[in-house]
């Protein structure tokens, strides 16, 4: 154990502090920094021995100081979307210059969770941490108790946001390692809805983000998420997503690896009432020496509940891919339907995958399958579009291509969805041709 | 419904039918654990000096070891001081007709019979009454084709070599706490080598039974299958109601050299706990992993409805190329059992492929758990592993899990995983109702379709043993 603490020390010191405040902010936000303090202080950075952590090692961050990243500018017209009411941080900062949040109909608040916060806006206070279980995330602790901002959505009942939100978040690489912990709060109330692009990029340099996102959805409420990490190769990326759900409310959330050379996306699901809907899909595409570790946790907790789970992942040169669902049915949530599949293909023969898809189910009147399989591309497949004059290379890049699209297309929002398609046709040799005959 | 629902409860709630203890003098070690203890075992059993040595290095090893808690399994603390470490019937036993009529009794009641066995079923067995060997059978027999099946202290004194050439290679000392613990303690099990070429003839047999109160049992089974040779090996279980847990912790390691191809099936019966409270069931942990070489293989069968506790993963290490690992289980729990039970396969050879196929079945208050583990490594080329896992649910108190751990390091691998979890289905019911089949028969077919795929693996009597223990309510109905 004290080794591990000691481990928490070095990389605390490179923080300066061991938490942070914004001006303005009430004393139970300062209490509730103060437990995720010592809790980070208790629990240290994860080692391998941990189960949650058995194949993600962080020894090599924990040995390195990261100072908070401090103010900066960014251009960030490569990642701009024509349309939509946008919010930029830069390394967790919240850029009031770069973002344009456009008119929003009645009823809606978006904007920087730290103004919320010193103004003391009452959902911003009451929602903050309320899904985040500080002991089981030791990184969302250390978010806990350092952010300096993030975004804060409010959606009255009924109201209805047409263009996406943006949520853009910039790390900007300076001399040395530096990190950032931004933390975004979004609540939904009664039959809301909304489409929101949570981004992660950077513009190079040796830096962590280490974001923690909640999602609050009252009855019937509605949200569309697109959660899109494409930050640098140089980056760590260690992040934890928490929703609850309201009697018959509907999250669908797409993820997308792509950057950072280790990435780590914690997803806890809690189902609460009945007749709400969990879609958790995502695509991780990784290549050299990448890392992406995906740890989702659906707890169905209430009766009639529904949610579904398509993992996939491509694996390219020596990366790595840990994959850990787990569904949880609670005594009494009966007339469960959970699905979760977790699928793979490996590209190269240094790729490495560990799937672990899971169940714990203590009620009976259940439905609840999941399935994982790990391949190459089916050689059949390649013959058949080869004995139809197409090039192996065609013909592989055509099947990877498919096999990715099934995630892709399910993005909601146009520009994303095509800057997935050119991520992919980045990665296959024949990637354009794929994309032209789908 | 409700008809249906007493079914399942008379089912769920059916008392253990072999709840006996049987009164033999018994000359038992006291309680306690040391380096002593450790030696006055090997000593009783005159084993060769570097079998004591090997014993004392597992000790010594056990002692550094922590107990294991990431089982999804709950039991108080086990003081391992208040075990007795060694049991033997007092009495010397050389032929059938020696055995004391209490214990042949006790087998009776089992529905084994070993004289009647000799008869009818072609069977050898090696019947094992708490921890010493008391009779053997069919030993001549096998001998004409050089197979040796005997107890693990008489291939001691008989076949030192053998037993020194293979013990531990499979399962070292250091494996894991409980193996490690077997590995001081052992006090008896089997042992069988089948030479090259040799198709063993006739299903190899060992009933177990635990009958001494307070006494864990430590079984050491060794089984080696030389190049091209064949056996199927059969371990079934049961033992008397008791109040007070008992530990067992047995080790089975397999051996499959090139071209051979191991068999082993069991079932297992014993006393799983009083069904409210859980008081006095068996702990059952046990480690059992199989090797194999080149165009070997070994198929492990388990049909587990006892122990209040079991911890329980056969695996395969597929180390020779064009090997095949086989893993197919039911484990049913009810009352307030806990299964935490799966299989790992280890691909280290080339082509080489393994299916699991794992049925479990909670009822009352039973915590079933399949944990398992497919891994292949970087050289696996053309690994291929099928897995499915599937749950039935009976009743709103019980619990089903799936935790598969999956290693993929190949691009060539194909692997394939599926779980699912459901309840009997009311229409299923409904279905069979409607063409005049009684709910009975209905729920029992159901469960009986459900585990087909691993009992039609069993041996014939197996299979009727296994059928049996799945309770009165499902007997007739299986065919």
């Amino acid at each position: 154990m004290s080794q591990t603490a000691t481990t928490a020390e070095t990389f605390i010191d490179g923080l300066d502090a061991g938490i942070g405040s914004i001006e303005g902010e009430s004393e139970a936000i300062l209490a509730l920094r103060l437990e995720a303090s010592r809790s980070f202080a208790a629990t240290g950075v994860p080692t391998p021995k941990q189960e949650e952590w058995r194949f993600t090692n962080l020894k090599a961050l924990a040995a390195t100081p990261h100072d908070l990243g401090g103010p900066a500018t960014a251009d960030i017209s490569p990642w701009r979307l024509t349309d939509s009411h946008r919010l930029v941080f830069v390394n967790g900062r919240f850029a009031d210059t770069l973002s344009q949040i456009g008119e929003l109909p009645e009823g809606v608040t978006i904007g920087s969770l730290a103004t919320a916060l010193s103004a003391e806006n009452e959902r911003a206070v009451f929602a903050l941490g309320k899904g985040v279980d500080l002991e089981s995330h030791p990184f969302a602790a250390l978010n806990t108790a350092n952010f300096v901002d993030g975004a804060f959505i409010h959606l009255n009942r009924g109201a209805v946001v047409e263009k996406p939100i943006h949520l853009l978040f910039v790390s900007v690489g300076g001399d040395g390692p530096i990190w950032s912990a931004p933390r975004n709060v979004i609540s939904a109330d009664p039959t809301a809805q909304a489409t929101i692009v949570e981004h992660y990029v950077g513009t190079g340099g040796e830096t962590l983000t280490v974001p923690v996102t909640e999602f609050q959805l009252a009855p019937g409420a509605n949200i569309k998420h697109v959660r899109l990490q494409e930050e640098g190769r140089e980056t760590r990326h260690i992040a934890l997503q928490t929703s609850r759900q309201g009697r018959d409310s509907r999250l669908e959330s797409v993820a997308l690896n792509v950057g950072a050379a280790l990435s780590r996306t914690n997803i806890d699901a809690e189902l609460g009432a009945p007749g709400a809907h969990a879609s958790l899909d995502g695509l991780y595409l990784v290549e050299d020496a990448q890392h992406t570790d995906t740890q989702i946790k659906v707890r169905h907790a209430a009766p009639h509940c529904t949610s579904h789970e398509l993992y996939k992942g491509i694996l390219d040169g020596k990366s790595r891919a840990v994959f850990n669902g787990r569904i949880v049915v609670d005594p009494g949530a009966q007339k469960t339907d959970a699905i979760q599949s977790n699928r793979n293909l490996l590209l190269s023969a240094g790729a490495l995958v560990n799937s672990n898809p899971q169940l714990e189910i203590l009620a009976d009147d259940v439905r609840c399958t999941h399935g994982s399989t790990v391949g190459r591309l089916d050689e059949e497949a390649i013959f058949y579009l080869r004995s139809r004059g197409i090039a192996r290379s065609t013909a592989e890049s055509l099947l990877t291509y498919a096999f990715a699209a099934e995630i892709v297309q399910e993005i909601p929002v146009a520009e994303i969805r095509e800057r997935m398609e050119r991520h992919l046709v980045e990665r296959l040799p024949q990637g354009e041709l794929a994309r032209e005959a789908f | 419904m409700s008809e249906q629902t007493k079914i399942i409860e008379d089912f769920a709630n059916r008392e253990y039918e072999h709840g006996f203890v049987t009164d033999v003098e018994q000359e038992t070690f006291p309680p306690g654990l040391n380096e002593d203890v450790v030696r006055a075992i090997s000593a009783k059993k005159n084993e060769p000096e570097w079998m004591t040595e090997w014993r004392l290095k597992a000790y010594r090893k056990w002692l550094e070891m922590t107990e294991p808690d990431w089982a999804k399994v709950d039991y108080p603390a086990i003081d391992y001081q208040e075990i007795s470490y060694f049991a033997a019937p007092k009495k010397k036993i050389d032929s059938l007709d020696e055995v004391d009529p209490e214990i042949l009794a006790t087998y009776e009641k089992l529905g084994i019979p070993l004289d009647e066995q000799k008869l009818l079923a072609n069977v050898a067995v090696d019947a094992v009454f708490d921890s010493v060997s008391v009779a053997t059978t069919f030993k001549e027999k096998l001998g004409e084709l050089g197979v040796i099946f005997c107890s693990f202290s008489d291939a001691l004194q008989d076949h030192p070599e053998l037993v020194k050439k293979y013990l531990g290679t499979v399962v070292p000392y250091t494996d894991n706490y409980f193996a490690t613990l077997n590995s001081a303690v052992f006090s008896d099990g089997s042992f069988v080598y089948i030479p090259k070429g040799v198709r063993c003839p006739m299903e190899l047999s060992t009933y177990f039974r635990i009958n001494a109160e307070n006494t864990g049992q430590f079984e050491r089974t060794l089984i080696v299958a030389d190049e091209g040779a064949y056996v199927s090996y059969l371990e079934g279980c049961t033992a008397p109601q008791r109040d007070e847990n008992q530990l067992h912790a047995a080790v089975v390691e397999l051996v499959a050299l090139d071209d051979a191809e191991i068999k082993y099936s069991t079932v297992q019966n014993w006393y799983p706990g009083d069904k409210e409270t859980g008081a006095g069931g068996i702990y059952n942990f046990v480690t059992k992993r199989g090797i194999c070489g080149k165009r070997s293989k070994i198929s492990w069968t388990q049909v587990e409805t006892g122990s209040a506790i079991t911890w329980k993963y056969p695996s395969v290490i597929l180390k020779g190329d064009d090997s095949v690992g086989e893993f197919y289980s039911v484990a049913l729990t009810s009352g307030r059992q806990q299964a935490d039970t799966g299989s790992k396969m280890i691909h280290l050879g080339k082509n080489t492929s393994s299916t699991i196929i794992s049925k479990g079945i909670s009822a009352g208050k039973g915590q079933n758990t399949y944990r398992g583990q497919v891994k292949v490594t970087r050289k696996a080329e053309n690994a291929r592993n099928f897995s499915q896992c599937d749950s039935m649910l009976i009743g709103q108190d019980c619990g089903a899990h799936t935790f598969p751990y999956i290693e993929i390091n190949n691009p060539t691998a194909q692997m394939e995983h599926e779980a699912t979890t459901s309840k009997i289905g009311e229409d299923q019911i409904f279905y069979c109702n409607q063409r005049g089949i009684d709910t009975e028969d209905a729920v029992s077919m159901i469960v009986n379709g459900f585990c087909k795929e691993v009992f039609k693996e069993l041996p014939m009597e197996f299979a009727v043993e296994a059928q049996k223990l799945l309770g009165v309510s499902l007997e007739g109905s299986v065919g």
